[in-house]
């Protein structure tokens, strides 16, 4: 069965890059632009793992992933935080939300996939 | 009129007066009572019988000689506020009850010197009490009819039960407390209802005479310009007599200070420190009224009666001669108000120097000493009941049997030259801590022969001899010693003359004296204590230097005399608990004496307090320098105690200061991190977007389809120009928040503005097929920075395309005038602003919550900048509330 990855993001040129990516790795991919949206795919959609942004305008990825975390449904899917705040504080904050993983942005596609490919295995 | 009318008159008045004396020492804390102006019109007694009467008729004699006497004053005016009140502070603090008091205080509490300060002020004072009795007699006689009863002896005459009942106004609310340097409220207060009244019926008469009478000032001064003497009564004719100007105006100018009653109300009777600042202007002005009128009346006089009349009675001689006696009634009341207020202030003046520092100290103190505490209490105050009597009666005899023959104006200013004379040692003294007590009596001694060999000598003798040969030919024919002219001075007038050589004389005298012998310690201590009053009211009562042997005991006896059981007993436990010492105290201290002589000070003058207090004590001698030395021991702890409180107050400051300037830091810090933070955060996203591309497309193994590079070299490129546009507007914007943009300034076209702003954006708007409208096509010029405000229009519309539904959007731009500025407005029919939001749009990087398309690819500091550039053009910017559809940016730019 196809591997289903959520991508979070609200940056057009990210999500098209990281689409084309793990489209080649063989993933179903869904894309939404905000945390509402997440929200709204991940009702009729259990994905492996969400690969969330964390500024976004309405909801922001630290009410999306708690969102994830209470819902029973998906206590399978891995959370993984793809965001440019990289302080130390910030990187704590989200593991301790229930993150599985903390990746920054710039990014490099290779990392970010050989990343998820290991949460996944 | 008939003499009796007259003389009811006269008993209602004085009734009146009685009534507002008493209800104002009832009333002693009513602010009716305690205020600037009743301070200032008190001091107005300055202007008796003399400035009534006597102005009006130097004025139709000699022209406006008269000035002087009341420019001294004005001029002294604005010098209160430091020289008075240093008088005032100084006498509060030593319970000062007369000028006798502050001299001989200041000069080691000498009691010769203070006996001969109210010698040389009963000698000055009392001719010119009877001068005000004599006043009153005339302007009587003038008033009565022809036919009326003319006396011929004490016991008929109406001057002498006036002057009965003033000895008897003054006695009755000038000895109401033994400490005479109590208040007088109800003195003060009727002087000052006196004042009001005497400058009132003053300028009424004034009036009347000027434009009733005659045709205005122009009139008086046309019909007077064609007489005879004209010019010379007018002007100045020449050096000398700006010489004779320059002396009477000093002369006045020290009177408005030394004259005994200016003393007592401008010292003595004031409350309140605060009330000199109104006296300095309003005194002036009220001078300044009182003369307006007086040329005038003197030449219609003149025009009137020619030479027939004494020209000092014209105020009453014109509305009688017109038929007017109503009017000279009130004239009569006014000139009688100005010698009531004079009178009875100068007495009491007099009366508390006799007693405090002539009677007292040289003959009754063995007697107080023996007597019980409640007989000494009236002693005092009888000693003074009867000194005020005797001083009215003899003024009065003085009246009767010389000064008949003499003018108003000529015993005013010897009565003004013989004061005078107390002015080197009391000024000088003020300021100089050498002047010594020998110096001091000798100038006065000096200065007052001189006045009486070049004034009051010859003056009598021509009034009584009817000859002046004295005058003519001086001391056994000397030339030199002729007294109107010594040693050749020949250009002065008789007072300026007698002025000028006495005031010479005496300060020569009193420097000469103080330089060669030094004073005691004594003398030195309170010098000191006058000079620098300033630092010597924080040392109190540990000011006067005393070594010796006392007892608490004793002193308290001495107290008890004067004071009763009951406030000796409150005085000394308020002194013990004041310094902390125990109440059973036995050894007394140099401040329990000092207070002890303050105390006593009041009652019975500080000589006699000193002397007093001297019997019971044994007072070892000190030399002059230990007191000096202890003296600037003390100053120097009181200013380095002064300048560790100022350095600890600054230090108190400064940390507060401090601490904000840290916090504000910190602040600062805080948001330039928070600033950095986002900053990053939307430099890393286009970077983000480019390095993902770019790693896709570089990889080789992948066979990426054509369109789809393409797409992401396109979004390269878009993250580039993306990131570019940042950069500028983090740089932009840094330089607008750090203020170091500078404005280029020009007179542009707004219209060419707008327009230019529009075309560079509609490509854009092009694209989403959005219309721009230009509403208003009218130019207007005015001064921007027409680069900066382009990017203000271009900011605000491509904000407006990023919010406009694509194909239906529809932008507007307007502009209108206003009265100071133009308003510059952007509509757009998008989905519109929240008014929540309205307040925070124009921070940077703020995006709405409810933002809900995709992102606008801003760099959230549009319209940051934007509000940073308008308010650098001191314009406003904000969101137009109530818009029914789509949003409304509008900016203002005022014009300069």
């Amino acid at each position: 069965m196809k591997k289903k990855i959520l991508i979070v993001d609200d940056e057009p040129n990210i999500v098209m890059s990281l689409e084309y990516t793990f489209k080649k790795q063989d993933f179903e991919v869904f894309i939404a632009r905000d945390g509402s949206e997440a929200l709204e795919i991940l009702k009729h959609q259990t994905p492996n793992v969400v690969l969330l942004d964390i500024m976004m305008p309405n909801v922001d990825g630290y009410q999306t992933l708690t969102h994830i975390k209470n819902t029973d449904s998906l206590k399978d899917t891995k959370v993984v935080f793809l965001t440019a705040k990289n302080k130390a504080s910030d990187i704590e904050k989200g593991l301790k939300l229930g993150a599985d993983k903390y990746l920054t942005k710039p990014f490099s596609v290779k990392k970010i996939v050989s990343e998820i490919l290991e949460l996944l295995a | 009129m008939n003499n009796y009318a007259l003389i009811i008159i006269i008993i209602i008045y004085l009734a009146v007066l009685f009534y507002i004396a008493f209800l104002a020492e009832k009333n002693r804390r009513s602010k009716w009572v305690n205020n600037p102006y009743v301070y200032t019109l008190s001091l107005a007694v300055y202007c008796t019988a003399w400035t009534y009467y006597g102005s009006v008729g130097i004025a139709a004699n000699t022209g406006i000689n008269f000035l002087p006497i009341y420019l001294g004053p004005v001029i002294a005016a604005p010098l209160w506020i430091v020289l008075l009140r240093k008088i005032i502070r100084i006498s509060k603090q030593h319970k000062i009850s007369s000028i006798a008091d502050f001299i001989s205080l200041r000069y080691g509490n000498s009691r010769i010197l203070g006996a001969f300060v109210t010698l040389i002020c009963l000698f000055g004072t009392i001719p010119y009490i009877s001068l005000q009795l004599k006043a009153v007699s005339e302007t009587f006689e003038i008033m009565s009819d022809e036919t009326s009863y003319i006396s011929t002896a004490i016991i008929d005459d109406s001057t002498f039960y006036v002057a009965l009942l003033l000895a008897i106004f003054a006695t009755f609310f000038g000895t109401q407390s033994t400490d005479a340097s109590e208040k007088h409220k109800g003195i003060i207060v009727s002087v000052a209802f006196e004042s009001v009244l005497k400058l009132v019926f003053f300028l009424i008469i004034g009036g009347y005479i000027t434009f009733y009478l005659f045709d205005g000032t122009t009139d008086i001064y046309n019909k007077m310009s064609v007489t005879e003497n004209f010019k010379q009564l007018t002007s100045l004719s020449s050096v000398e007599s700006g010489f004779n100007w320059f002396f009477m105006i000093a002369l006045s100018f020290m009177a408005i200070f030394l004259l005994p009653r200016q003393f007592q109300v401008s010292v003595l009777e004031n409350s309140r420190e605060k009330h000199l600042k109104k006296a300095i202007w309003l005194f002036p002005l009220y001078l300044l009224l009182f003369n307006f009128f007086v040329i005038f009346i003197a030449w219609a006089g003149k025009l009137t009666f020619g030479g027939t009349q004494n020209a000092e009675y014209y105020t009453l001689l014109l509305p009688l001669e017109y038929g007017n006696s109503f009017l000279a009634t009130l004239v009569f009341l006014g000139g009688f108000s100005a010698v009531i207020s004079m009178v009875i202030v100068s007495t009491l003046a007099l009366s508390t120097m006799v007693s405090n520092n002539l009677i007292i100290p040289y003959g009754f103190l063995d007697k107080f000493i023996q007597n019980q505490p409640e007989r000494n209490s009236k002693y005092i105050k009888n000693i003074r009941r009867i000194s005020i009597f005797t001083i009215i009666i003899s003024a009065y005899f003085f009246y009767v049997s010389f000064s008949k023959e003499l003018s108003l104006y000529s015993i005013g200013l010897i009565s003004f030259v013989i004061i005078s004379q107390l002015g080197p040692s009391f000024f000088i003294g003020l300021f100089w801590n050498r002047g010594s007590s020998k110096a001091a009596i000798l100038g006065m001694i000096v200065g007052l022969s001189v006045v009486i060999y070049t004034l009051v000598l010859p003056f009598t003798l021509q009034a009584y001899t009817g000859n002046d040969d004295f005058i003519q030919y001086g001391l056994n024919g000397i030339r030199a010693l002729k007294p109107y002219a010594l040693f050749g001075i020949d250009f002065l007038s008789p007072p300026a003359h007698a002025f000028f050589w006495s005031m010479s004389l005496n300060i020569l005298t009193y420097l000469t004296i103080s330089l060669v012998i030094k004073g005691n310690y004594r003398e030195r201590n309170y010098a000191e204590m006058f000079v620098d009053s300033r630092n010597f009211v924080t040392l109190q009562d540990s000011a006067l230097v005393w070594k010796g042997e006392a007892y608490v005991a004793d002193i308290k006896n001495v107290l008890v005399r004067f004071l009763g059981e009951k406030r000796a007993t409150r005085a000394l436990n308020i002194f013990f608990k004041k310094y902390n010492l125990p109440a059973n105290t036995q050894l007394a201290d140099a401040r329990l004496i000092n207070f002890s002589e303050k105390l006593l000070t009041g009652s019975i003058g500080s000589a006699s307090a000193k002397i007093l207090i001297a019997s019971v004590v044994k007072e070892e001698q000190i030399s002059l320098v230990e007191v000096l030395k202890i003296l600037e021991e003390s100053k120097e702890n009181i200013v380095s105690n002064k300048v560790l409180l100022e350095k600890s107050n600054e230090l108190t400051q400064l940390s507060a200061k401090l601490k904000d300037a840290n916090q504000e830091l910190i602040s600062k810090d805080k948001q330039k991190d928070e600033f950095l933070d986002t900053v990053a955060h939307e430099l890393k996203t286009p970077i983000t977007g480019i390095r993902a591309a770019t790693e896709l497309l570089m990889d080789e193994e992948d066979d990426m389809p054509k369109e789809m590079k393409a797409q992401f070299l396109k979004n390269i490129l878009q993250d580039s120009d993306r990131l570019g546009r940042l950069i500028n507007n983090i740089l932009d914007f840094e330089k607008l928040e750090t203020g170091r943009l500078n404005l280029d300034l020009g007179y542009n076209d707004i219209q060419k503005t707008i327009v230019k702003a529009i075309s560079s954006i509609s490509q854009i708007a092009a694209k989403k097929e959005v219309q721009i409208v230009n509403k208003n096509v009218h130019t207007f010029k005015t001064n921007y920075d027409e680069d900066r405000i382009l990017q203000v229009l271009t900011n605000l519309l491509s904000n407006a395309i990023k919010f406009c539904e694509p194909k239906k959007g529809k932008i507007t731009v307007d502009y209108k005038l206003g009265n100071e500025y133009v308003e510059i407005s952007v509509s757009d029919n998008g989905k519109g602003i929240p008014e929540e939001d309205h307040d925070f749009i124009f921070d940077k990087f703020y995006q709405s919550q409810h933002q809900n398309t995709i992102k606008p690819q801003g760099s959230g500091l549009g319209l940051a900048i934007t509000k940073q550039i308008v308010e650098k053009h001191q314009g406003k910017i904000w969101a137009k509330k109530g818009i029914k559809k789509g949003a409304m940016l509008v900016f203002t730019i005022p014009f300069k």
